[in-house]
């Protein structure tokens, strides 16, 4: 039976044709509306992958942004651009076949050469994997992945924070948000809203919670949040007037605010930059990741909405 | 040639799918599309070079940074769409200027 060992590579092959296909066809698609479909379907293909590589982090935030959030930013942009754009004639969409033609062949020289740099690269690499766990006793948390995004990487994941919020002051600047009818959301999404908001807001609670040893943490759990608060909005529910004001700015700056405090503060003890004392890493690390949670989700809740309220 | 060379490969093919898009695309929302392709297979390209010891646990670094960028790609994402929408309103149009279109 030595076919069947070669079953996983079969699949993973089948794998990575559809994502090509699916690529090709989303950006060539002449109806925008099929495009962006076929983009959240690579998307979905794409969290496979992710499992495949034995990155389930990466495959829960790409199914849960790459695929959810981003799909839902993309559709309602082209709803806001319907009915004028959405089947204008393709050939003035696209640039002349003079032009397309060079760059295809560019491109395919281009790729050739990054795929050959790709295969000549392929000898094992230890990577940081060992660093990593050399030190994990100290992190705080046990499990690799948390401990690089909020201990050993922890300015990238400061960083990360603030663009979030640069992104939304960007929307925010663009636009007001758009003015909610009185009219009563279908019954069934209304129905539905109720049952899976709070089960979303209990699978973020314990994504957070199991981040510390296992798949999972801020950025998961912040994107399921970020899914529920766009549900809620299609099913019509918005925040009371008075929470829309100095509490939602709050909310929206608490994970920012709360990495860069203690990563200051801890300087008074003695030690650098955002780098925790000792032993007292894992409670520093679950109260940010707690405050990030409800920041990426609400920041996500507003980025659909988009605009300043 | 195994699983993890494969996606490689096939991130560096969402890469030139990606490019050739935002080249030849004039409308921005599929502009925006190309560049959400290519950021995929960056990230691909990256968790793939980092796999590339067989048998032993993914390397947790480029693995965090992925998941920063796809934060970060969403992000931008949103921002983009934002600035389109902005530019439709105020000059009806979905695309850029070219050399010789007339307002």
């Amino acid at each position: 039976m030595a076919w069947l060992s070669l079953l996983p590579l079969a699949i993973d092959l089948v794998l990575a044709l559809t994502l090509l296909w699916l690529a090709w066809r989303a950006l060539t698609s002449p109806d925008l509306f099929r495009a962006v479909v076929l983009f959240i379907a690579l998307g979905l293909v794409l969290g496979l992958v992710w499992v495949r590589l034995d990155a389930v982090d990466i495959a829960l935030a790409e199914i849960a942004l790459g695929a959810g959030v981003t799909g839902a930013l993309l559709l309602a942009a082209l709803a806001k651009l319907q009915p004028a754009e959405s089947q204008t004639d393709e050939v003035a969409m696209m640039a002349p076949i003079a032009l397309r033609l060079p760059i295809a062949l560019l491109l395919i020289a281009l790729l050739t050469g990054l795929g050959l740099v790709v295969w000549q690269l392929w000898v094992p690499a230890p990577g940081l994997s060992n660093l990593v766990d050399a030190r994990l006793d100290e992190a705080g948390v046990a499990y690799p992945v948390t401990a690089v995004l909020l201990n050993f990487r922890g300015y990238d994941t400061l960083l990360e924070l603030a663009v979030l919020l640069l992104a939304l002051i960007g929307v925010w600047s663009l636009s007001t948000a758009p003015h909610l009818g009185d009219e009563e959301p279908e019954p069934a999404l209304a129905a539905l809203s109720r049952l899976l908001a709070p089960l979303m807001i209990l699978v973020a609670a314990y994504l957070v919670w199991v981040g510390a040893y296992a798949p999972g943490g801020a950025f998961q759990a912040g994107s399921v949040l970020g899914a529920a608060g766009v549900l809620l909005r299609l099913s019509g529910w918005r925040l009371s007037l008075s929470a829309t004001g100095w509490p939602l700015r709050l909310v929206l700056v608490l994970g920012v605010a709360v990495f860069a405090f203690i990563g200051l503060a801890v300087i008074g003890f003695g030690q650098p930059l955002l780098g925790y004392p000792q032993g007292w890493a894992k409670p520093a690390i679950l109260t940010i990741e707690l405050a990030a949670t409800l920041s990426i989700g609400a920041i996500l809740a507003a980025l659909f909405i988009g605009g300043r309220p | 040639m195994n699983s993890v060379l494969v996606f490689a490969l096939a991130g560096v093919g969402l890469i030139g799918l990606g490019l050739y898009g935002l080249l030849v695309q004039r409308h921005l929302l599929r502009k925006v599309l190309a560049f959400n392709v290519i950021s995929s297979g960056i990230f691909l390209l990256l968790a793939g070079l980092a796999r590339r010891a067989p048998g032993a646990e993914p390397d947790p670094v480029p693995q965090a940074m992925v998941l920063t960028g796809i934060v970060v790609a969403v992000a931008a994402t949103a921002l983009a769409l934002a600035m389109m929408l902005a530019l439709r309103s105020a000059t009806g149009r979905t695309r850029l200027k070219d050399h010789g279109d007339e307002d």
